[in-house]
């Protein structure tokens, strides 16, 4: 069974890839790929003191979908989404646990509202009014793909409804970076629709392994969940035809293929 | 939506492991909550801990997933059969065509907190502490998977408390979709001091067992569980009749992090959707489980939503006062609660509410008892604005 979309809008947020337009180029393989340390973005459609109160998960979720909402000329409003992440917040986590293990449990309200995994779902619709579904998921390293696989069947059930993708990740502090290492910050958002006119994409599940990448930018694939998504992303920004099999669960691939 | 078939299901909670001893529980109408006693918590509240729960022992091959969450799902899946229907299912259909969505809000989050005591002088966490196979989000749903030779699609669904409501609405779409013909879904949350330290911050715990509706309510009590169900598709079951999922809505809030949107936008919304999709009309619910966590502004909020859309005909009440409220766990007990309620044509009792709060206007059932059903909704509304709601009924009741 196929899954069918177009892509409308992609929004991207990676170490030495600031934006989709400009990363295009680095990973249609056109100018060279440089690391640099992601720069959490900070954006103004949140209200302040939700700003105050975000965490780094919030804040690159965010400047990726609005990237690609703003790429489809669409209203974030009017979107259905899918958030997907490893393990969302790592560094409340671990101020939560710190404070858990020690005398005084006096944790802060805000912490705690913090520590769900659908907060960034949470703030992207008090930012921007979206009141649409969304959903919130976690597989592990199969992130992303168990994230474009919920969003093909959104579509699928409601082809009049866009929907956001929004796949994103900060690295843990110590010491749960120890047990759970992540390279750096990375979020990435596809807008897929049934009706634009943007790249079309059928996905499968086959028993295939994932594709990998060479040089820095497999290494970038492997360090952080979220750019599991790299693969996708590097033909998208080819403008040409062709597949990808995207890491997934033990035994099973996402492949996608994309007709530009 | 076409209906999707609950082939089996099963249920353990402070009512009991499966269910026999949860009909039992709800037949008597009585809370199971009990002044918290857990770990070393030093907290005014009430909470329904699942019996004996230290006593389950994970399979050897599986020790790595050792955690109180992972050992709630462990006692959950012994029970009921239900680990037999899914492998009957998986050999009809395939292990690769039978998906696994589990809810969850916190999954293992304990052990992290419990090692996070135990770090060593230079500040590493002990050895044996295993972050990917219990704390994270998805070690319930790998765990599930794992456990039962499964081999299809898998994903933790995390949105607060309407977590393993929204479970049902992944597995059903994949259904839909044909990517799967069958699915595990269901909710693993157990306590931990993040949820029970973090609603004492939010000042959301009340001292004594919860009161949904009740004019004097003043806060949640925490519990936890462990409940699958077994959905199939039904034109491919080959069951002509059966409890099913009618219809499934969702929305957000798009309002506030921790509170409910005052009206109820969201949890209309979600209400409205769920009957657009079982092809239903406010008029064709005959009960609704609310949400209903006991907190002044969660029951108000719910209350508004289901007098705009239902009206103060249908009766309607929330069993959080017996099973306390199992967080990401809380669509799947309630969920099964409907099931439950729909088998037995009985509503259950709302213990711990005395006197329903006269501010509030729709059909609240504080005692149960006998009633015709056919169809009865089951509401989740969860943090971060998620909400949910589930339509249950006999395949044979469906529009």
């Amino acid at each position: 069974m196929k899954l069918a979309a177009r892509i409308e809008g992609v929004g991207l947020h990676g170490p030495g890839l600031p934006g989709w337009s400009a990363s295009r180029p680095i990973l249609a393989g056109e100018v060279p790929y440089e690391p640099r340390t992601t720069v959490i973005p900070s954006p103004e459609v949140l209200p302040a003191t939700e700003r105050r109160r975000a965490g780094k998960c919030v804040k690159l979720s965010l400047a990726a979908g609005l990237e690609a909402a703003a790429a489809a000329g669409r209203s974030p409003r009017d979107l259905a989404a899918v958030f997907a992440s490893s393990g969302g917040d790592g560094e409340n986590v671990h101020a939560i646990c710190e404070m858990l293990a020690g005398d005084d449990r006096e944790i802060s309200p805000t912490r705690f509202h913090n520590s769900v995994h659908n907060a960034p779902a949470g703030y992207w619709g008090i930012a921007t009014g979206a009141a649409q579904p969304a959903d919130s998921l976690a597989a592990f390293d199969a992130s992303f793909a168990a994230g474009l696989l919920e969003t093909l069947a959104r579509l699928a059930q409601r082809p009049d409804q866009p929907v956001l993708l929004i796949a994103y990740e900060a690295p843990y502090p110590e010491p749960l970076a120890a047990t759970r290492p992540m390279t750096d910050a990375f979020s990435m958002a596809l807008l897929l629709s049934t009706t634009g006119d943007g790249p079309a994409i059928t996905a499968s599940l086959v028993n295939e392994p994932a594709q990998s990448m060479p040089g820095a930018l497999g290494a970038l694939r492997r360090g952080i969940p979220a750019a599991r998504s790299l693969p996708l992303l590097a033909l998208l920004a080819s403008r040409q035809s062709g597949r990808v099999v995207l890491e997934y669960l033990d035994g099973l691939g996402l492949a996608v293929e994309v007709t530009a | 939506m076409q209906p999707v078939l609950l082939r089996a299901y099963t249920m353990t909670s402070c009512l009991g492991h499966g269910l026999a001893a949860t009909r039992a529980a709800l037949r008597a109408g009585q809370s199971r909550l009990a002044p918290c006693s857990f770990e070393t918590v030093e907290l005014d509240t009430w909470t329904g801990e699942i019996p004996a729960l230290d006593d389950t022992k994970l399979p050897a091959r599986l020790a790595r997933y050792d955690c109180r969450n992972n050992r709630a799902a462990e006692a959950g899946l012994a029970q009921d059969g239900f680990s037999a229907a899914v492998a009957d299912a998986a050999r009809r259909y395939g292990a690769n065509r039978v998906g696994v969505f589990m809810g969850t809000s916190t999954a293992g989050i304990l052990q992290t907190e419990l090692a996070y005591r135990r770090r060593q002088p230079s500040g590493e966490l002990p050895v044996d502490f295993d972050y990917r196979h219990t704390h994270n989000t998805f070690s319930i749903a790998e765990y599930t998977r794992e456990r039962l030779g499964l081999a299809g699609p898998c994903a933790a669904i995390s949105t607060a408390c309407s977590s393993s409501a929204k479970a049902f609405a992944s597995a059903q779409r994949l259904m839909d979709a044909g990517v799967i013909d069958a699915a595990v879904v269901g909710g693993v949350d157990t306590l931990c001091l993040t949820t029970l330290y973090g609603f004492n911050s939010l000042q959301l715990l009340s001292p004594q067992p919860c009161r949904p509706y009740d004019a004097d309510r003043d806060g949640i009590s925490l519990g936890e569980a462990a409940v699958f169900f077994l959905l199939e598709k039904h034109d491919a079951s080959g069951t002509p009749d059966g409890m099913a999922l009618l219809g499934v809505g969702e929305s957000c809030d798009a309002y506030h992090m921790s509170s409910p949107h005052p009206e109820g936008r969201g949890a209309h919304e979600a209400m409205r959707s769920a009957l657009e999709s079982a092809q239903l009309g406010p008029g064709d619910i005959d009960y609704v489980n609310l949400h209903g966590t006991g907190t002044p502004s969660n029951d108000a909020a719910e209350d508004h939503a289901v007098m705009s859309l239902l009206g103060g005909g249908v009766p309607v009440n929330s069993t959080k006062g017996m099973t306390g409220h199992a967080l990401g766990a809380a669509g799947a007990v309630e969920a099964l609660v409907a099931v439950l309620a729909l088998e037995e044509q009985r509503i259950p009792a709302s213990p711990g509410t005395r006197e329903r709060d006269p501010k509030l206007r729709a059909n609240y059932d504080i005692a149960g008892g006998p009633r015709e059903l056919k169809r009865v909704m089951s509401n989740s509304f969860g943090f971060g604005g998620s909400n949910c709601s589930l339509v249950f009924g006999r395949l044979r009741d469906a529009a």
